[in-house]
């Protein structure tokens, strides 16, 4: 038995208390359908000298409105405006702001803040205004303008949501949380298993993370290489598993490479009904689930009790792993199970044509394969070595034999397309509408990312050290 | 809360204070295209300008926020309190039978309301890491080392620093004693956590 791992073992719990039934909201959906019609973003960047947030959002609703002339400002029934940090902008009621400037008043508007899910929550308050009946066409759009501050003093910023009694003033550093939860996904899922023989507890340690580290570099490798085809990502790079290995050790073993960038951009979605989507496109693209999950704000918080199944899982295939504790990511399950559910998707891997997830760090995109059900809880790594989450076509330059299976962030992600809070979500979900109206050639000048035949994609949205995330499916209408 | 327009030397109020006291006493903003030479700019001079590809004019300014915080731990002071006495108190509902290493005051399975109690002194590491880099409060700090601490009995664990030890000694498992300080700030850090004697190898 491995030292450290009875944390609330059987003789300390007294009771399982976490049950590990999962509640969404709702399994029956009886509100409108939601279709998406048109998506614009700016090009994310270290700084937009030339724009602030209002010209931002400007630039990626213009953007959107090219897409659909038919579209006509009166058709804009209301909006939902997203930014994280008023720290960031140095103005509180800035959603206010580009409401203003976008010429949008005195429809209905609010501003949606959610942590690093904010666009991803956007997105979804800009669907239930449509599938409520409320709005007939919404305006989804979001910002973040992080290049206003030194970059330490940005990590502050970010910092600064997590616990500001318990948490923060350790040394509040948001790579710092990812590796504590990294390094004990690796002890649960490699230590405990591929490095089981060895005795030494030090060196059986050292070895499982040397390990995990090039994978998780084969991922910062797949997202760099991806956005060298995607001309609105930020840090679109030809990197090496080497380069990725050898660069700053930033939190142990989370390297600079691992992790994404502050950036400036803006993104925005018009969403609509049925009917207003026949007048404003012959291309929609459906918005068939939503899902939103939540988790204590402290790691430390977080139960060991039993993982929340989906329905190719069975309770046996996880019988003695402690769930969530810190390795895994509870409400992205929820959010996931939530929105296969009124999708009526029941096998991920085998159901989505591709998945554009949010990847801060290297290490969480591997988390959150397992959170979606892509592959089994333990599993994260060996999907990464055979290849599923890569690209057909794109040259990584190591083998990925089943490259293409479900190919996970074609666009780069944050960790090459940056990363504004407020915009990322909503980029997400104009990046996979372009992929499913098989417009990526017209959109990005080159068919390099496109998936053929893309059908269905998902999109996922987290904050905080996973306290809160959004999955969002959308479909492809027409044949 | 500081306002804007403390642009140095140009309010025409200190014009010998650079001593190059230009007409009218204004002083020549930095142009620049590069957003590094910005941002150093800044800090000298309190504003400059940068210049995009197109060629035009982006004026920048630096513009300070600081702000002291009268700050409550409202039902959370008993832990801080303790600390201070040498004690690390956690909470437990004895409704559900469990245990609370970080204090919650309610219970987060039932809602019902959680007992102060005393934590053992002694844990074990249930993760870690070594922060090379940390936000701007903390760079002056790195490395330091994040730890996550697992104690016999609590169902939840606690999250702090790990001292005395470096990157190649800390281990899954490790066993731990807890350390306070004395002089207390009424923070988080004034508990931190060392290895236990003969946990670090030689």
């Amino acid at each position: 038995m491995a030292q450290g791992s009875s944390k609330a073992g059987a003789k300390s719990r007294e009771r399982d208390v976490f049950s590990g039934t999962p509640t969404p909201s709702s399994t029956k959906r009886t509100g409108r359908r939601v279709y998406m019609v048109a998506g614009g973003v700016t090009k994310f960047a270290k700084a937009h000298p030339d724009m602030d947030f209002r010209l931002m959002c400007k630039k990626a609703f213009d953007k959107a409105r090219s897409e659909v002339p038919n579209l006509r400002m009166d058709d804009i029934d209301g909006t939902r405006i997203s930014y994280f940090s008023d720290h960031f902008s140095r103005q509180l009621k800035a959603a206010s702001m580009v409401q203003d400037f976008l010429g949008l008043n005195p429809r209905g508007s609010v501003r949606i803040e959610w942590g690093g899910a904010t666009g991803g929550e956007c997105f979804q308050a800009a669907w239930e205004a449509i599938a409520s009946g409320r709005m007939d066409t919404c305006l989804a759009v979001g910002y973040e303008t992080m290049s206003r501050v030194q970059t330490w003093k940005g990590n502050e910023f970010i910092a600064l949501a997590s616990d500001v009694n318990f948490d923060f003033p350790l040394g509040g550093f948001y790579t710092g949380y990812y590796a504590l939860m990294v390094t004990r996904h690796i002890y649960e899922y490699v230590r405990k298993t591929k490095f089981a023989n060895i005795k030494d507890e030090r060196e059986a340690q050292r070895k499982a993370t040397e390990y995990a580290s090039r994978v998780m570099a084969m991922v910062s490798v797949k997202n760099h290489r991806n956005a060298l085809h995607n001309p609105y990502a930020q840090y679109p790079k030809d990197l090496t598993l080497d380069a990725v290995l050898k660069s700053e050790m930033v939190s142990y073993p989370i390297t600079r490479e691992d992790i994404c960038t502050m950036s400036d951009g803006a993104a925005a979605t018009i969403l609509c009904t049925e009917e207003k989507a026949k007048e404003f496109t012959d291309n929609p693209i459906l918005v068939k689930g939503v899902g939103c999950g939540t988790d204590t704000m402290r790691l430390a918080d977080r139960p060991f009790g039993k993982v929340l199944l989906m329905p190719h899982e069975k309770a046996s295939d996880y019988a003695n792993l402690e769930y969530p504790g810190v390795h895994s990511f509870r409400a992205g399950r929820a959010a996931s199970i939530e929105a296969y559910r009124h999708a009526g998707i029941e096998n991920p891997n085998k159901e989505l044509s591709f998945v554009e997830l949010h990847d801060a760090y290297a290490s969480s995109e591997i988390q959150t394969y397992e959170d979606m059900g892509l592959c089994r809880y333990g599993e994260g790594y060996s999907f990464v070595e055979q290849g599923d989450p890569f690209l057909k076509g794109v040259d990584y330059g190591f083998p990925v034999p089943k490259a293409g299976t479900t190919p996970v962030n074609p666009s780069g992600g944050l960790i090459a397309c940056g990363h504004p809070v407020g915009a990322t979500g909503l980029m997400q979900a104009v990046l996979a509408y372009w992929q499913l109206q098989h417009t990526i050639g017209k959109n990005f000048g080159s068919e390099k990312l496109q998936i053929p035949n893309a059908k269905r994609g998902a999109i996922h949205s987290h904050a905080g050290t996973g306290s809160s995330v959004t999955v969002s499916i959308l479909e492809r209408v027409r044949p | 809360m500081s306002t804007p327009g403390s642009v140095k030397g140009a309010s025409g109020t200190n014009n010998n204070e650079g001593g190059k006291g230009k007409m009218g006493g204004k002083k020549e903003l930095k142009r620049t295209s590069k957003f590094t030479e910005v941002q150093e700019a800044l800090g000298k001079d309190g504003a400059a300008i940068f210049v995009d590809k197109k060629g035009t004019q982006n004026l920048y300014i630096d513009y300070p926020y600081h702000v002291n915080y009268i700050h409550s731990y409202a039902q959370d002071s008993p832990f801080f309190l303790g600390l201070a006495e040498g004690r690390l108190r956690g909470t437990r509902c004895e409704g559900c039978k469990y245990t609370y290493a970080t204090p919650r005051t309610y219970c987060q399975f039932c809602g019902g309301e959680a007992k102060w109690v005393d934590l053992p002194l002694v844990g074990k590491v249930h993760s870690w890491t070594t922060c090379h880099y940390g936000s701007e409060a903390f760079l002056k700090e790195t490395p330091y080392n994040l730890v996550i601490v697992e104690f016999e009995g609590a169902n939840s664990v606690l999250l702090s620093r790990l001292k005395g030890c470096t990157e190649q000694d800390i281990y899954v498992g490790m066993p731990l004693v807890a350390k306070f300080a004395a002089e207390p700030k009424y923070l988080i850090t004034d508990v931190w956590f060392e290895p236990a004697p003969g946990a670090v190898k030689k």
